[in-house]
């Protein structure tokens, strides 16, 4: 990772507890909060070089920041044509009747300044509108270009500060971009911060790659290729580029993930006809097999106490879920409904495990305890799959295809997220078609 | 309505109730596996390239062990090496379905094994629903993708 970010916690005036105004986002069908986020100001203008000034931080970060809270449905963003106080001013002395005015409940300001050193300074402040009083204040530091990131890192202050829980704005998250025709698509790794924005290819095309998924401590991918047409699971080194094969397997490997410590894979092996869950140590190498069953096992994913395995077996007749220890002992069903379940991918919060369901030919998406209790169906649709979770357990991610018609015209792939409350369903912006999301953890841990 | 009409129309429901029971297919689960000869292609002459399989299954049907038997005779006999594909429709989840074109493949390669051909010159290869023949998302299409091909091997 570049070297991005000084953190530096200035805390200005940290009113600390007991804000009049405050998100619960456990309900269902929440009024989005009404917020106003001021533009900035440049504090020192002449410092800033021609190019650093055409970047328009003074709106473009704000904007950043207006994306990320308009999107995660909690708020709602008022029109900037709407303000009465100029940025400056609201920032040193805001005048909280005219917040008031337009209805605001919150109110974001922020101060940008090049410093002595070069870098990027950059001041916010979020206020109570209806108590007049200041929740929180903080700088941040960067290099000039790493200001998106500057701009999540607030977002998710701000996110954290309203309701509670962490953000997930300072993520990103990596798929599969696709293009070309259904019966020939060129399949690529590609990478893109959580709004959208950075998205850069990481493999040309030449082969088939499915189902890349991030370490949770590190740069590194994992993912499936069809590289010299033999199936395996990859590692990939973000930064470096390099990809190298996981383990000596004489067959087919799949369906592979991480475990929480990063230290190891976990993923599927096909001998002979029959798929089993192995796990390979990445620095000692040592393989061990989890699973041992005639079934097809597949969709391993561990626990984020690194205790349980959830993973996908069709040992009863059909796919269904079922949760093991992490040595392969203890193997228990836990899906109940009727239907086909694949794709268990366990909550980072470990009290939700989400899943793809197939019934009476349609797909849904949808999350249940980790005892298999409590099943809510989240959104249905004619094919989507594979949902991922965002770092704070509260959103999903999740791929849906259209219907082809003849010749396959028609089909198209995308990434869509949706809120574990079944609320704010939104369909991501890719520069191309798109599959098998999986969203990393927060960038700054 | 009068009498001459009513009948007529009920003429019309009944014949609508025939047609649209023709027209849908009415295949028992287990029973889905495609029996056309589009797609089809051919390994050498009279020999097909290609089995299918019914919805979630691995298992051959009498008329997938007929081809299979003229593939067997037909490798032993020109001595060439094939490699057997595994194909799943897109009605199932990704990585489930290329374990499930995997068991497929395999199926076929222990059938031709069990005809005599040497496991040596057999390679198995699962595509998943990666690479369907059939792009459209109808159950034609569908059940013509549930296949296994084999093909000379490079």
């Amino acid at each position: 990772m570049k070297k991005i970010l000084l953190f530096v916690l200035i805390c200005l005036f940290n009113t600390g507890l007991n804000a009049a105004v405050k998100i619960d986002i456990t309900r269902g069908n929440l009024e989005p909060l009404p917020a106003a986020i001021s533009d900035f100001y440049l504090d020192n203008p002449d410092k800033f070089s021609e190019k650093l000034k055409k970047l328009n931080l003074e709106t473009n970060l704000p904007k950043v920041i207006k994306n990320n809270l308009k999107r995660s449905g909690l708020f709602y963003i008022l029109d900037k044509k709407s303000h009465i106080q100029k940025p400056k001013l609201s920032h040193l002395k805001p005048r909280f009747e005219d917040w008031s005015l337009i209805k605001a409940q919150i109110m974001i300001s922020g101060k940008i300044k090049i410093d002595e050193k070069n870098r990027l300074r950059v001041e916010f402040r979020l206020w109570d509108v209806v108590s007049a009083k200041e929740i929180e204040g903080l700088a941040l530091f960067a290099t000039p270009k790493s200001w998106r990131r500057i701009g999540h890192i607030i977002s998710d202050k701000i996110y954290q500060r309203m309701t509670g829980e962490e953000g997930y704005f300072d993520t990103r998250i990596i798929y599969v971009a696709e293009s070309g025709p259904k019966d020939r698509r060129i399949k690529k790794l590609a990478i893109m911060d959580q709004d959208g924005a950075n998205n850069k290819f990481l493999t040309l095309g030449n082969e088939l790659v499915l189902t890349p998924r991030f370490n949770p401590t590190s740069q590194l991918v994992t993912y499936m290729s069809y590289f010299k047409n033999l199936p395996r699971v990859y590692l990939l080194n973000i930064e470096t580029g390099v990809q190298e094969i996981v383990g000596d397997f004489p067959g087919m490997t799949f369906a592979p993930r991480f475990s929480p410590d990063g230290k190891k894979v976990i993923m599927s092996f096909a001998k002979d006809g029959n798929s089993d869950i192995y796990t390979m140590n990445l620095k000692s190498r040592v393989v061990e097999q989890l699973t041992s069953h005639p079934s097809i096992d597949t969709s391993p994913s561990f626990s984020p106490d690194s205790r349980f395995v959830v993973f996908n077996s069709d040992r009863s007749g059909f796919q269904q879920l079922y949760v093991m220890r992490s040595d392969g002992r203890k193997v228990k069903r836990i899906s109940r409904g009727k239907g086909l379940y694949g794709t268990p991918v366990w909550s980072p919060r470990g009290d939700l495990i989400a899943f793809t369901k197939i019934y009476k030919g349609k797909f849904y998406i949808g999350v249940m305890r980790t005892d298999g209790s409590g099943e809510r169906l989240l959104t249905e649709n004619f094919y989507q799959e594979a949902p991922s979770w965002s770092p704070n357990g509260r959103v999903l991610i999740f791929y849906r295809e259209t219907a082809a018609r003849k010749k396959g015209v028609g089909a198209s792939s995308k990434l869509w997220s949706i809120d574990i409350t079944g609320y704010n369903e939104i369909k991501l912006k890719t520069p191309s078609d798109a599959s098998d999301p999986s969203w990393s953890s927060l960038l700054s841990k | 309505m009068s009498l001459k009409n009513i009948k007529n129309l009920v003429l019309v429901v009944l014949l609508g109730f025939l047609i649209s029971a023709c027209a849908t297919s009415s295949r028992k689960p287990g029973q889905d596996y495609y029996t056309g000869s589009d797609t089809v292609k051919f390994l050498a002459s009279g020999v097909p390239d290609r089995v299918f399989f019914a919805t979630n299954r691995s298992s051959l049907h009498s008329g997938a062990k007929g081809t299979l038997n003229k593939q067997a005779a037909y490798i032993k006999s020109s001595g060439i090496s094939v490699v057997v594909e595994g194909h799943a429709d897109e009605r199932g989840t990704r990585e489930y379905n290329l374990a499930l074109g995997e068991r497929r493949a395999n199926a076929v390669k222990d059938y031709l094994m069990s005809q005599g051909v040497a496991s040596s010159k057999i390679t198995v290869i699962s595509y998943g629903k990666e690479r369907p023949v059939n792009p459209e998302s109808s159950r034609l299409a569908w059940s013509q993708n549930r296949r296994s091909v084999t093909v000379k091997s490079k």
